[in-house]
């Protein structure tokens, strides 16, 4: 008898849990309705930034909104769980209306649940200020759906300063000469590379820069669709090239194995300290940001544009923050087409921890020598390409102990065993494109 | 929406007069109305997401189509998967018994001290703090440089006592006119015969480490009847010519040298001026090679490699282990202090030595607490998470992967698969059923 009255508890209660989800539903349903009609109207915005980030972005609302001042912008941070944050409202139907997705990985996926909008009518104006392969960044199969306000610049590698100056060399400009930075360094008795390989993605940007200056765009727009395997010859040579960064163990600061558990917040450390334990590493823009030094910029530390490989052009390698939108309201587009203008990225650039990939912002803006350099090679390069790995269903290209991470962390433990590796890179790509 | 009419209608202050004997109401309405709060937060928390996973676990990633067993078929035929569940199988078996067992023997051994107390606060300890921030703790003590993490340097302690570091332990010979390696130190690969002069260079020595009082090197003379040499850094900034001694590259000054014969074995050793120059007197017609002995090269020990590949998985067990077995001691040293002494004190009289006291009287007597503190260990083993996550490094994840680990890097990670996700908390909920079952049966026979 005990059991059969909670039962039927349960069923009520269960019955009660069911009616009241639905209710949600419908309740969510109705908001986007009644929000659509309203002319002047309000966006809610969705995107990585947090602390002072959101500061800057919030000052960038702020000029936005003394342009249109009947709309309200509303930002919420996401923080690190952007993706799944955005997947469950996406599901749930409760999405923002714009966000910024540094994954376009991400935005195919919304795109073909038809979750996000086009944005084809802004094309035009993407094209013009950020010029064809940025708008492209932000195209799924023709159509443009995201608009890359925040860029960053993964072709820059950094290096201390005092370490360069006791081994006696100069930033170099193509990679044989990097290869002589490192011998001379290494004959210094200074480890030439700090390496954080622990998650495997500062070794897959290394990869994607070579990549890209090695074999060229066409290459690299085939290899990012999978419309060539990774057991490619191109996949292998560049592997190979990268041996002279990684197939040593004493190239690297902590030798091979130390290499496989420091955090890229680490790696930076080491060569951005005092008392150095690396000369150079090879990382993105933001490597300044993730770790505290007392060393100077441009005196302390510095940035070299990642070399060319055989006379390739000026390329960068980058990543970004893309906006799309979830609904189409008049205050969405107005706020999408202000992310086109150099305005909207002056406001943050001022600020600093920006780069823009919009060609037509003045330089100087910036408020350091460094972010000068790394930015401007951004807007001014003659090849842009989205980071490779975040073009890869995310499971594939963009997981910790998975898939491309995976492979490049198996590379850097045995670099001698390409052919295994690459075959192992193939059948993760194959099982992620089913 | 039952319920919920039930509880408006139950609201009013005392049920209604007729109602007052037996009634219906009375029998169901009111322990309803008791249950409801209870009831209610079950089924939202509980009940609906349990069932909504195992709904979802039969849906593709982005949960718009049917896909029927699919997401349990990858389950079982993805090797990363396949290794998360055979590491939760290697936990079971290992650290349930290991956390009894250590707890067992710390509590026993206790019994017998005198400030058992103060050793019984130390082993609770860890279980004060988060097994999240236990395993940040263990993750720093398991780094590899001796120079951090605290169980390397423990062992570099022993170890650099038993082989100091050599004086140049990182140099490497500037060009191939130097042969060998760390092992046998490095030997001049061409003979040379008295009235020669050897040149060793040496290079990746760091500026800061060529040992003090070091000047210019010099090629000496040659010395009739004898060999004379340098060993200098052979570098410059900017890198120099290897193999030439240049201005501005320094001699190494205290460096031991050593002669060697044909054979190989060593005729005669001297050490470096500070100019790097060196010189044997008298020396007998015939070849010879110079060389600079191993221990000149010899490393400071480099640390294990506790968060590798190979060693990540009892690395994290250690820890949790080290975490629980002060809960495992709390338990069964009260289920010791329960059992009546006098039935040990007879087995004592009638000439039992301990051991048989402890395996015959002790452990049988113990036998329902050690079984409680097993079977809670088991449940919590199967869904280990926290820990492995905040030890393991990203690129050794794959290899410490529980099921736990899996289900949440599946879901929210990176590959936002929720169907296959769902897939594998199902199965890890399957798993814990049949000790939570072991677990109620029991607890309602001993009530």
């Amino acid at each position: 008898m005990r059991y059969g009255s909670v039962f039927a508890a349960l069923a009520a209660a269960l019955a009660f849990a069911a009616a009241g989800c639905g209710g949600d539903d419908g309740g969510g349903g109705g908001d986007a309705a009644s929000g659509s009609e309203d002319v002047s109207g309000n966006v809610s915005v969705m995107a990585i930034w947090a602390g002072e980030e959101q500061k800057s972005f919030q000052a960038v609302i702020d000029a936005f909104e003394e342009k249109f001042p009947n709309v309200t912008v509303k930002y919420t941070s996401g923080g690190d769980n952007l993706a799944p944050i955005l997947s469950t409202a996406v599901q749930g139907g409760n999405p923002p209306t714009i966000a910024a997705l540094g994954q376009p990985g991400l935005m195919a996926e919304f795109a073909k649940q038809n979750a996000i909008k086009p944005i084809d009518n802004l094309q035009a104006k993407i094209k013009d200020a950020f010029g064809d392969d940025v708008a492209a960044a932000g195209e799924v199969d023709g159509t443009q759906y995201g608009v890359m306000y925040k860029g960053s610049n993964k072709s820059t590698v950094w290096y201390n300063v005092a370490t360069f100056e006791e081994a006696g060399v100069e930033a170099p400009k193509t990679w044989d000469e990097l290869d002589q930075v490192r011998d001379t360094v290494k004959a210094a008795g200074i480890t030439p590379y700090s390496v954080g390989v622990d998650l495997g993605w500062p070794i897959s940007d290394i990869f994607e820069n070579v990549y890209l200056r090695n074999s060229g765009e066409e290459k690299y727009d085939q290899l990012s669709k999978h419309e060539i395997p990774w057991t490619d010859q191109s996949v292998k040579d560049a592997l190979t090239i990268m041996k002279d960064v990684v197939g040593q163990s004493d190239n690297m600061v902590g030798g091979t194995d130390g290499a496989l558990q420091t955090e890229m917040p680490d790696s930076v450390a080491n060569v951005f300290s005092d008392n150095p334990k690396g000369s150079m590493v090879i990382i993105g823009d933001f490597a300044p940001g993730v770790t505290e030094t007392t060393l100077q910029p441009v005196t302390g530390y510095n940035v070299f544009d990642f070399p060319s490989i055989d006379g390739s052009k000026p390329s960068v390698v980058g990543g970004g923050d893309l906006f799309v939108k979830f609904e189409d309201t008049p205050a969405a587009d107005a706020f999408l087409e202000y992310m086109t203008t150099p305005e909207a990225a002056e406001v943050w650039a001022k600020r600093g921890g920006f780069s823009s990939p919009n060609k037509d912002l003045d330089l100087s803006v910036y408020p350091d020598e460094i972010t000068r350099t790394t930015a401007g090679a951004l807007a001014k390069a003659e090849t842009f390409r989205f980071d490779m790995s975040d073009l890869q269903p995310a499971g594939f290209g963009a997981t910790a102990g998975q898939g491309l991470w995976k492979g490049f962390t198996d590379f850097v433990a045995n670099p001698n065993n390409i052919d295994k590796i690459t075959q192992q890179m193939e059948a993760d790509a194959k099982k992620a494109y089913k | 929406m039952s319920v919920d009419a039930q509880t408006a209608e139950a609201s009013p202050a005392g049920p209604p007069p007729e109602a007052y004997k037996g009634s219906l109401w009375e029998r169901y309405g009111v322990t309803a109305v008791f249950l409801a709060p209870a009831l209610i937060f079950l089924t939202v928390w509980i009940v609906y997401p349990t069932l909504s996973t195992i709904r979802r676990s039969f849906y593709d990633r982005d949960g718009s189509s049917f896909i029927g067993f699919d997401n349990y078929e990858t389950l079982f035929t993805d090797d990363t998967l396949f290794t998360a569940i055979r590491n939760n199988f290697l936990w079971i078996l290992i650290v349930p018994a290991f956390v009894t067992a250590i707890g067992l023997v710390f509590a026993v051994l206790l019994e017998r001290v005198r400030f058992s107390t103060a050793f019984k606060v130390a082993v609770f300890m860890p279980m004060a703090i988060s097994l999240f921030a236990a395993g940040v703790i263990w993750r720093l003590m398991y780094e590899k440089d001796p120079a951090q993490g605290t169980v390397n340097a423990g062992i570099a302690v022993v170890k650099d006592a038993v082989t100091p570091s050599g004086v140049l332990s990182n140099a490497r010979p500037s060009t191939d006119a130097l042969q060998g390696g760390p092992k046998g130190g490095l030997e001049l690969k061409d003979a040379i015969q008295p009235g020669e002069v050897a040149q060793l260079g040496l290079t990746a020595i760091r500026e800061s480490e060529v040992p003090e009082g070091a000047e210019q090197a010099v090629v000496p003379e040659p010395l009739a009847g004898g060999i004379t040499g340098v060993v200098w850094r052979d570098f410059k900034p900017g890198g120099g010519t290897p193999g030439r001694l240049e201005q501005g590259e320094l001699g190494l000054p205290g460096v031991t040298v050593e002669l060697r014969d044909d054979g190989g074995s060593q005729v005669a050793e001297t050490k470096t001026e500070p100019n790097g120059t060196f010189r044997f007197e008298d020396v007998e017609p015939g070849t010879y090679r110079a060389a600079i002995g191993p221990e000149t090269f010899q490393t400071p020990y480099a640390g294990v490699s506790w968060l590798g590949a190979g060693l990540i998985l009892p690395s994290i067990m250690i820890a949790y282990i080290w975490v629980w077995a002060g809960f495992s001691m709390v338990v069964i040293a009260a289920g010791l202090a329960a059992i009546p002494r006098d039935l040990l004190e007879a087995a004592r009289t009638d000439g039992a030595n301990e051991w048989q006291v402890f395996r015959r009287i002790t452990i049988p007597l113990l036998a329902p607490v050690l079984t409680v503190v097993f079977i809670t260990m088991l449940i919590y083993v199967l869904k280990v998470f926290d820990i492995v996550i905040a030890i393991a490094p990203g690129s050794v994840q794959d290899d410490a992967n529980v099921i736990a680990l899996a289900m949440w890097r599946t879901s929210f990670g990176g590959v936002n698969d929720f169907g296959l996700g769902a897939a594998i908390a199902v199965f890890l909920f399957l798993l814990v059923i049949p000790v939570l079952a072991i677990n109620i049966r029991r607890f309602r026979r001993e009530v």
